[in-house]
């Protein structure tokens, strides 16, 4: 079985201006979104408390709200989580009070006036110092993350490559971010840790290529660039297409049954991947090949030149 | 040509995988219900208290499948989660409260296993349920505290030398001593008066005339954080003791921080009660006038209450306190010149004061060290959290030898041991720099019995579906690659559960389940290569060959990349994010050791060692 059988290498550098522009807007409308919309920053960069508590009998959302607000607690966002025997309490960050106990109230609270046992599921509270070095700790890998790649692949290839590589992986992360401030999801540490498998996972797909590519620069003398970078992605195409399939079949199956917890976390990945896999074969070689990559910058370096030749002699 | 490999590749590539299923093999077994009982404070747990208990669980028609002594516990299993329940009651019962009993879940490993080390992986408090606290320990107060000290020890010093001075103050802002005199001899004066005292003090000359200004060294600065942190876990520990967790952790992190994991914790809001629990210490003199006999009839004189040591020998201790606990600074155990056990205590310069004011007509007389700690008791309060029960305990009674200071020593200590105690109580009852909890991740146990459940559905269903598409797309080759798939499930399982540090967590689980889905990339990369070189009109032999060799190093590059972003996550990651990276970066290890030389032995193997004209893929 195989899903393509070419006899002939695909024109993907037709695309190249289609896809360039298109990703161009891609992330020009994600990073729109991002300021005018912002990001739903879950409770780990934030701050506050989570607390999700478990009615054996179904909840009743109102009722819940109605004690949390006798409670002094008005402003908590109270939302089934997974089914409705769940529901998820949502407290933003107080001033002035010892933030800690603020669930041991509220579980009191709440099993005090409901007819029957209430079972403390989950408690999250995050101080607010907590969050902002959450948020500076997550930036600051991501960066890392991108700079590491950036400095292994301008070591291992050509640096247009390596500039293509690393801008299709922040391409990648920014209209994830996009679509994940677009739909308001939850960004908490599951999702940055999605983000940076994501940009691990992406960056082996691009590379798979990338080194193709420089296999067929050797391989075929008389093709042109073009040519060259169809050949190339051609021929690995089978390889990016099983690749993200057995990756985006268990990320379905995480999904669908992995729970309420690691949701959003399959799902940026689940999206990544697709973006990513887009990327790899439209974006990265379309990227390097506008920065001007030629048959020359992908030989072997030539032989060093003879001794005395061009340079200064040594004393 | 023939693709044929040493035999003792084929060797090397089985010993690693049967040692990794070996490994893995533990957490196959059950997990026992059991009960967990240490000694509390100075108590002892003995062959003796064993079969008492033993004795008791008989008698209360509980079946124990073993009651075991190791390393000073008792550890008695049970098979079911019912009979360890009422276990737990007995054993309190029997044992009271000088033991302390916890619920916990061991595993069933059998001997031989245990023989070569072998044990489950850990699970994160996300999968068993517990309290996890990160808490901050408050360095501005342990340094505001030792600034005000040395403003009472200026003073004292100044006196002391006869140089006037206007004032001495702290300035708490900018972390400093400001002492304002009246001429500039008395400036150099003071200076060197103050700096022959203590080394670790740095000096400069105030905005104002005739000042001087005294700040920490560095050195000093790091001192005191030191000492306040590890005072504070030296705290946290004793008392996590006392809440009866059977795995506690206890560690710091970073500068000023302390996590606490209390696995299988139930009850968060108990919890952090005992945690920010204070202990305070008290001075007292023995009152020897009057009579101790009748005070234990109820009769107490004026003036005299009775306290109880640990063995319950009473006291008749005055009730005017000489000192509070709040005036030690330090408290270390060592030796005296006849290297019996000792303590050394110091004092700030006020508890100086009061003590040396106190024991100046008191020599000769006994004076008793009385600990008092809140501690939850078996009382609840309406809305369910225990009420807090004051405990008094002396924990030591000496002969004041001469008139104290600043400085003193309590010596005649029975053991080192017990030296050791002392000097650690009376830290924890001179509490510098208070704790603040500042992230709270608490899991309730269904939750993350349900965590476990639906991580282990994903993993397999994963599998399944990936081992059905790799058959159907690269037939005999695919189940090479399924092969490879499943030695790499059980080369994950055994390192986890052989590196010591590394836990399973949910975040973890998703990354197993994604290694499933990204390991199958290697071979997927050498099956198509080879299906390329069979296309370009390669022998079989050939095809294999190169396929192999060609893709190598473009597995090892993308890989690479994967694997610097599953460091850099690991570096900066929390608890399950952690967990995510090292599950990440085994599956990443192991996947390449699985396809680029599992199955190419494999391959070999089937198809190297004949004349083949196609292959089945």
């Amino acid at each position: 079985m195989r899903i393509f059988r070419f006899t002939e290498p695909l024109n993907f550098m037709r695309f190249k201006m289609p896809a360039l522009v298109l990703s161009g807007l891609l992330v020009i409308a994600s990073i729109a979104t991002i300021t005018v919309k912002g990001m739903n920053w879950g409770l780990d960069f934030t701050g506050g408390t989570v607390i999700e508590v478990g009615y054996s009998g179904g909840a009743d959302l109102s009722q819940v709200r109605k004690v949390l607000a006798d409670n002094g607690y008005a402003d908590a966002v109270v939302q089934y989580f997974g089914s409705s025997e769940d529901v998820a309490i949502r407290i933003s960050p107080r001033e002035g009070i010892d933030q800690s106990t603020i669930s041991n109230e509220v579980l009191r609270a709440l099993s005090a006036t409901s007819s029957e046992p209430i079972e403390m599921r989950r408690v999250e509270f995050v101080g607010p110092s907590v969050g902002d070095e959450l948020k500076e700790q997550g930036g600051l890998a991501m960066l890392a993350a991108l700079i590491g790649i950036l400095l292994y692949v301008t070591m291992r290839f050509e640096w247009r490559l390596s500039v293509g590589a690393v801008l299709s992986l922040g391409h990648d992360v920014i209209i994830t971010l996009g679509l994940f401030s677009l739909l308001q999801l939850e960004f908490d540490l599951t999702v940055l840790a999605a983000i940076l498998a994501l940009i691990g996972y992406s960056i082996n797909d691009t590379i798979v290529v990338f080194d193709r590519i420089r296999e067929s620069f050797r391989k075929l003398r008389d093709a042109t660039v073009h040519e060259t970078i169809n050949e190339a992605v051609t021929s690995t195409l089978n390889r990016t297409v099983v690749t993200s399939l057995t990756t985006i079949i268990v990320l379905v199956v995480l999904f669908t049954m992995g729970g309420a917890l690691i949701h959003n976390f399959a799902f940026a990945l689940l999206f990544g991947i697709a973006i990513g896999t887009y990327s790899s074969v439209f974006v990265a070689s379309a990227l390097a090949v506008q920065l001007g990559i030629s048959r020359e910058d992908m030989l072997p370096p030539p032989p060093p030149e003879k001794e005395g030749e061009g340079t200064e002699p040594l004393l | 040509m023939l693709n044929k490999n040493p035999l003792w590749r084929y060797l090397v590539v089985l010993g690693v995988l049967l040692a990794a299923f070996l490994y893995a093999l533990p957490n196959v077994y059950p997990e026992d219900p059991a009960l967990n009982i240490n000694a509390s404070r100075g108590g002892v747990v003995s062959e003796t208290t064993r079969a008492e208990l033993e004795q008791a669980f008989i008698a209360a028609n509980i079946t124990a499948k073993s009651v075991t002594l190791t390393e000073g516990q008792l550890l008695a299993r049970f098979s079911s989660a019912e009979d360890q329940l009422r276990a737990r009651e007995v054993a309190e019962r029997q044992l009271g409260s000088t033991y302390i009993t916890a619920l916990n879940m061991v595993p069933t490993t059998p001997a031989w296993l245990r023989a070569i080390g072998a044990s489950p992986m850990k699970l994160g408090l996300d999968l068993r349920g517990g309290v996890h606290f990160l808490m901050a320990v408050d360095m501005k107060a342990a340094i505001d505290k030792n600034l005000n000290d040395l403003v009472q020890a200026f003073r004292a010093d100044l006196r002391e030398e006869r140089i006037r001075y206007r004032a001495v103050q702290a300035d708490l802002e900018r972390a400093q001593v400001q002492i304002l005199l009246r001429s500039a001899e008395d400036v150099a004066a003071a200076r060197s008066a103050l700096a022959k005292n203590d080394q670790e003090l740095l000096f400069s000359d105030g905005d104002s005339e005739h000042s001087l200004v005294v700040s920490l060294s560095e050195n000093r600065v790091k001192e005191i954080r030191e000492y306040a942190l590890e005072q504070n876990i030296t705290i946290i520990r004793n008392r996590v003791n006392e809440i009866g967790v059977a795995e506690p952790l206890v560690q710091r992190q970073g500068a000023d921080r302390i996590i606490v994991q209390l696995p299988g914790v139930q009850d968060p809001a108990q919890a952090k009660e005992i945690l920010g629990a204070t202990a305070t210490l008290e001075f007292r003199l023995v009152d020897n006038d009057s009579d101790l006999g009748a005070a234990l009839d109820g009769r107490l004189p004026a003036g005299a209450s009775l306290y109880r040591d640990r063995n319950g020998v009473p006291y008749l201790l005055e009730n005017r306190t000489m000192l509070t606990g709040d005036h030690i600074t330090g408290a270390t155990s060592g030796y005296d010149e006849y290297s019996r056990p000792q303590v050394s205590i110091s004092l700030d310069a006020q508890g100086g004061n009061l003590l040396s004011n106190a024991t100046r007509t008191t020599i000769g007389r006994q004076m008793a060290t009385v600990f008092i700690e809140y501690k939850p008791g078996e009382e609840r309060n309406e809305d369910g959290t225990p009420v807090l029960v004051k405990y008094e305990e002396v924990i030591n009674a000496a002969t004041i030898q001469a008139r104290l200071g600043r400085s003193f020593r309590i010596t005649g200590i029975d053991n080192p041991a017990e030296a050791q105690n002392l000097a650690l109580l009376l830290r924890a009852g001179a509490l510098i720099a208070p704790t603040q909890i500042i992230e709270e991740r608490t899991i309730g146990p269904s939750l993350g019995k349900e965590n476990i459940d639906l991580g282990m559905t994903a993993i397999m269903w994963g599998m399944v579906v990936v081992l059905i598409f790799m058959v159907l797309y690269y037939k005999a080759f695919g189940l090479i690659a399924n092969v490879a798939l499943i030695a790499n499930l059980i080369l994950i399982t055994g390192f986890m559960s052989m590196i010591p540090g590394a836990t399973l967590t949910l975040p973890g689980m998703a990354g197993i389940v994604l290694t499933v889905g990204m390991a199958v990339d290697a071979n997927v990369l050498i099956f198509e290569r080879i299906r390329e070189e069979l296309a370009e009109g390669r022998s079989v032999q050939q095809a294999i060959h190169h396929g192999y060799d060609r893709a190598f190093a473009t597995i090892a590059d993308s890989n690479i990349t994967t694997l610097l972003v599953a460091l850099i996550l690991f570096g900066i990651g929390t608890g399950p994010v952690k967990g995510f990276a090292i599950t990440l970066a085994i599956g990443i290890l192991t996947s390449i050791f699985t396809s680029v030389v599992g199955t190419r032995l494999l391959v070999n193997l089937i198809w190297g060692g004949r004349r083949v004209q196609s292959l089945p893929m």
